[in-house]
């Protein structure tokens, strides 16, 4: 892995900026200041949910990319957040609706969502490899079912509607520039967070488990408790996504977590890259970009066509997805450079 | 194994003298009279107040194997894909789907339904030696992205068929002489003037699980009787070994793709002419062979059998007596299934 190459005490004497990374600083800069030039539209419709399913997306990676395991059921997690949140808070549809306030309901939201994750990592580990996106898809698809069968808890077809964003310290955060910020923080925390992790002793275990589980087993590490946990963090990133998400739509229905969008997860990160956490941002930039621009190249209805296409190229020509693009071209790009240069 | 077993089973069990064998015989035989007994005696009140009534309950049955018969002829494609290439193939509910709207549009052209159906067989038969060809050599024994492609097929294939039929419900028009019911020998209840009432059910649907089970007893002899079949169970256990020992495994692969396939395709036609046709079916008929080939194992028509059966089942008897708790049933059968037998119950371990 690329990440392995800043290693911590091998330089004493870091300053911050060497720390961090240049390249991170200006992206922060960039995306602080964003605002100021972009209109409503280009901040809620595309970065505000870029940066939601970036994080959706970003759980994925986690789990994949570190941990070697396929999961479908992503948006799953996230929807039993957002479901948790118009259950447990307020919502019009006149169904439960317990009227909680916003700070209990959120972490409630996450933690079930973070433990309904890690109750469907126990029972994908049981198997390896493909079969976990087997049963993860499985597992999205019952749920999906169930959702839009039930009405006791999901209220079926049509789900529920009129969630509102927290109003506190004075902000409406459903107002543009503020939930946009707000989606900002949670990208950024979750970006740096699985950044971090990656380089921390569970992230390396992690990772040499996906690279031979049999030798980690015989190391004497509990692999099917780490790999248990990795679905727990990921959970986290889900739900947190989740609760966002239900806020942005202010409604939940069994098509959000639909099969249709479990998969469109699993595009983002393949197109973004699982290798690095900035992957799934990527991906979902790109995603999220064509979604609402393709219409004007092939028509509302062909949308599906047009990404599957992309999808598929991605995967036949580049399986690092557009990271591993760049990866190829960055070196082409460095010797026409030092060509050019003297 | 059984023959290890013996002993230490028959002293375990030690004054009966039975054998592990003969036990789970003589519990079978019992499970085998209370089933018939269900089936064929009339009920008594009290069990009529439990299980609703006798009609729903056999109904209940009849059409769960029926599924049963459908969810088989899905399934058996695809885990023969699976065991052979490692291959899962995500695009499968789309295959059936395609199936299904071919079949329609052949059967409403031409009137004739077999011909249908035949066409359903055969055009995805070849479009599964397309895909394997053009698609799957290119990116062998890299199972990820073979996955990966087949999601990316699955959408667009999806996409351009929304495109091509749109969103409605079709029906493929079965033939005069598969409509009809028949009259079981089933009394469902006894009238008061002591005429029996003798249970009815549509005839197609018994046809429909007729042809699950001659297909079923083919694809077995086709495994286990032909070359050919000798060759796919080989390179089932090791592809490489196969190939070694002179073989064409690209052959044998594009094979079981166009029988995968076009199984998928005539499923389509036949599960399309038993219900319906649109949109979403794909993702349902997906769901179901993954669970049925997560339940019985991947790689084993047996298997696939099983699952079916257990997985048709369980649906319909769930949409009978809890009708929003029924994909729970199948949900539940699948975790326990993992949980005590991850590779499946006929799947061997690897």
């Amino acid at each position: 892995m690329s990440l392995t190459t800043v290693a911590d005490g091998a330089v004493p004497q870091q300053n911050w900026l060497d720390k961090i990374g240049a390249g991170h600083v200006i992206l922060a800069v960039a995306l602080v200041l964003y605002p100021l030039v972009a209109s409503d539209f280009f901040l809620t419709q595309i970065a505000g949910y870029s940066m939601i399913f970036g994080v959706l997306a970003l759980s994925l990676m986690l789990l994949a990319g570190y941990g070697g395991m396929l999961s479908l059921a992503q948006i799953t997690v996230a929807g039993i957040a957002a479901y948790a949140v118009a259950i447990l808070g307020s919502n019009n549809s006149n169904v439960l609706g317990f009227g909680w306030p916003w700070w209990i309901v959120v972490p409630f939201a996450v933690a079930a969502a973070a433990v309904s994750s890690a109750l469907i990592g126990w029972i994908s580990v049981r198997t390896e490899g493909i079969y976990t996106l087997m049963i993860t898809l499985a597992i999205a698809t019952a749920t999906f079912y169930f959702a839009q069968q039930n009405y006791a808890i999901f209220n079926g077809h049509s789900g529920y509607a009129g969630i509102h964003a927290p109003v506190f310290w004075g902000i409406d955060w459903r107002d543009p520039k503020p939930f946009y910020y707000l989606c900002l923080g949670l990208a950024a925390l979750s970006y740096a967070a699985v950044l971090y992790g990656s380089r921390s002793t569970f992230g390396m275990t992690l990772q040499a488990i996906r690279d031979n589980p049999r030798r980690m087993r015989a190391l004497g590490y509990h692999v099917t408790a780490h790999k248990v946990f990795a679905w727990f963090l990921a959970g986290i990133l889900a739900g947190l996504a989740g609760v966002l998400l239900v806020w942005f739509n202010g409604r939940v229905s069994p098509g959000t977590i639909g099969v249709d969008v479990a998969i469109d997860i699993l595009i983002i990160a393949v197109i973004g890259g699982l290798r690095h956490p900035i992957g799934p941002f990527v991906g979902a930039i790109v995603v999220i970009l064509m979604q609402t621009f393709a219409i004007d190249i092939v028509g509302a209805e062909r949308f599906n066509t047009l990404i599957g296409l992309v999808f598929l190229a991605i995967v036949f020509i580049s399986p690092d997805g557009i990271l591993g693009l760049w990866g190829r071209i960055k070196p082409h790009l460095a010797q026409g450079s030092l060509r050019a240069g003297p | 194994m059984s023959i290890l077993d013996q002993p230490s089973s028959s002293s375990l069990s030690g004054g009966g003298g039975m054998t592990r064998r003969q036990a789970w015989g003589l519990v079978g035989l019992l499970a085998a009279a209370i089933v018939a007994w269900l089936v064929f005696a009339v009920w008594p009140a009290w069990l009529n107040a439990i299980l609703i009534s006798k009609k729903a309950f056999v109904s209940a049955i009849l059409n769960g194997l029926t599924l049963a018969g459908l969810y088989f002829l899905v399934a058996s494609g695809f885990t023969l894909i699976f065991g052979l290439m490692r291959n899962i193939n995500l695009a499968h509910g789309s295959l059936y789907l395609l199936g299904a709207y071919i079949g329609y549009e052949v059967t409403s052209r031409t009137g004739y339904w077999l011909l249908g159906v035949a066409a359903g067989f055969a055009v995805l038969a070849i479009i599964g030696v397309i895909m394997q060809v053009f698609v799957f050599r290119r990116l062998e024994g890299d199972d990820l992205r073979q996955t990966l492609v087949t999601i990316g097929i699955s959408i667009v294939a999806a996409d351009l068929m929304l495109a091509v039929w749109a969103g409605g419900t079709y029906q493929i028009a079965t033939p005069e002489w598969l409509d009809g019911a028949l009259t079981l020998p089933v009394i469902t209840a006894v009238r008061s003037n002591g005429a029996s009432v003798f249970l009815t059910y549509p005839l197609y649907r018994v046809v429909v699980l007729a042809a699950a089970i001659v297909i079923g007893v083919g694809l077995w002899l086709m495994l286990n009787r032909t070359r050919v079949g000798m060759m796919i169970r080989a390179g089932v256990d090791d592809r490489a070994m196969l190939s070694a020992s002179g073989v064409n495994v690209h052959a044998v692969f594009a094979i079981v793709f166009a029988v995968g396939a076009g199984l998928a395709g005539f499923a389509g036609v036949v599960g399309g002419s038993a219900l319906s046709v649109a949109p979403g079916e794909d993702v349902r008929y997906l769901l179901a062979s993954l669970v049925v080939v997560i339940v019985g194992g991947m790689g084993s028509i047996t298997g696939a059998a099983i699952g079916a059966l257990l997985i048709g089942l369980a649906e319909q008897i769930g949409l009978v007596y809890f009708p929003t708790y029924g994909v729970v049933l199948t949900f539940v059968i699948m975790v326990v299934t993992l949980a005590v037998r991850p590779q499946g119950i006929m799947g061997k371990a690897r």
